[in-house]
């Protein structure tokens, strides 16, 4: 456990109500999108959170700081939605990658095919985005994030957590591999179709735009 | 000399690549691609754009009962 992590717990457990009310906001977030990846519904994965806390404060004068302590918190609330998915007969593989999460990722008619001047070569290349899209604050950077929220509701479940937890977030791909106990691998194939699926649809979105 | 690689597997080597994960060789060829194909360059330039807006997109915590009862357990136990 590092530095920071031992004065949270001494914190939380000498009672610091104000250390605990930060904590349950900022770590609820990761936390509902995990959870998220093993109910059936968003009300599911709440209930799942809560739980979790309430375990986290009964379990922290037991907590032995051999992991860290968010560690330990991601594998309460993993056991606890796991349980309750299969409650819910709910189980996404994640373990195995197939099916949909085979073959190419963007659309191919995009590409020249065989009977084309150059194979694989684009057919046209992509069109440029308007540079207000990045301007944080402008009113076109509002609506590209709303876009970029139904792109995500949008995307299947196992894509739509691992890009959550590793682009939205901003978890390292060691945590996300972790918290889903998955392959750095299998969580490769999963982000890959995820990105190309944000892109693609951010990029239809700006292309109607101009 | 390896063959060179097509815009169409550039797209699909793109997170391999930003995950530095490609092998060297792969790698090479990537990057050498990448010097002689605007369209690809255009491509990943949109998905680092695509990751930097992702990283805007707010995500929903707990509400603000929920929080609230569970401050409240912990004023209790602790």
């Amino acid at each position: 456990m590092s530095g920071d992590e031992s004065e949270l717990l001494a914190a939380l457990r000498a009672g610091d109500e104000a250390v605990f009310a930060r904590l349950v906001s900022e770590w609820s977030r990761p936390m509902l999108t995990l959870a998220r990846g093993f109910v059936s519904t968003q009300a599911s994965a709440e209930e799942v959170v809560q739980d979790t806390w309430l375990a986290v404060i009964k379990g922290l004068d037991k907590f032995e700081g051999r992991s860290s302590l968010r560690t330990w918190v991601y594998r309460i609330l993993v056991n606890t939605a796991k349980t309750r998915g299969v409650k819910e007969q709910r189980t996404l593989p994640w373990s195995s990658i197939a099916g949909a999460d085979a073959g190419p990722s963007l659309d191919p008619a995009l590409f020249q095919d065989a009977g084309d001047a150059q194979p694989g070569a684009w057919r046209a290349a992509p069109a440029p985005w308007p540079d207000e899209a990045a301007v944080e604050g402008s009113v076109l950077a509002g609506e590209v994030r709303r876009e970029l929220r139904e792109v995500l509701d949008a995307l299947p479940e196992r894509q739509r957590v691992v890009l959550t937890l590793r682009d939205v977030l901003g978890h390292s791909s060691a945590e996300v591999c972790r918290m889903l106990e998955i392959s750095q691998a299998n969580q490769r194939v999963l982000l890959h179709r995820a990105r190309t699926a944000a892109r693609a649809g951010l990029a239809s979105y700006l292309e109607g735009e101009s | 000399m390896a063959t060179a690689l097509a815009c169409q597997q550039m797209v699909e080597l793109v997170t391999d690549y930003l995950e530095g994960s490609l092998g060297w060789r792969t790698r090479r060829r990537f990057e050498k691609h990448l010097r002689g194909c605007d369209a690809c360059g255009r491509y990943l330039e949109q998905i680092r754009e695509t990751l930097t807006l992702l990283g805007t997109v707010p995500v929903e915590t707990l509400s603000p009962e929920a929080q609230a009862t569970l401050l409240a357990a912990f004023r209790d136990v602790r």
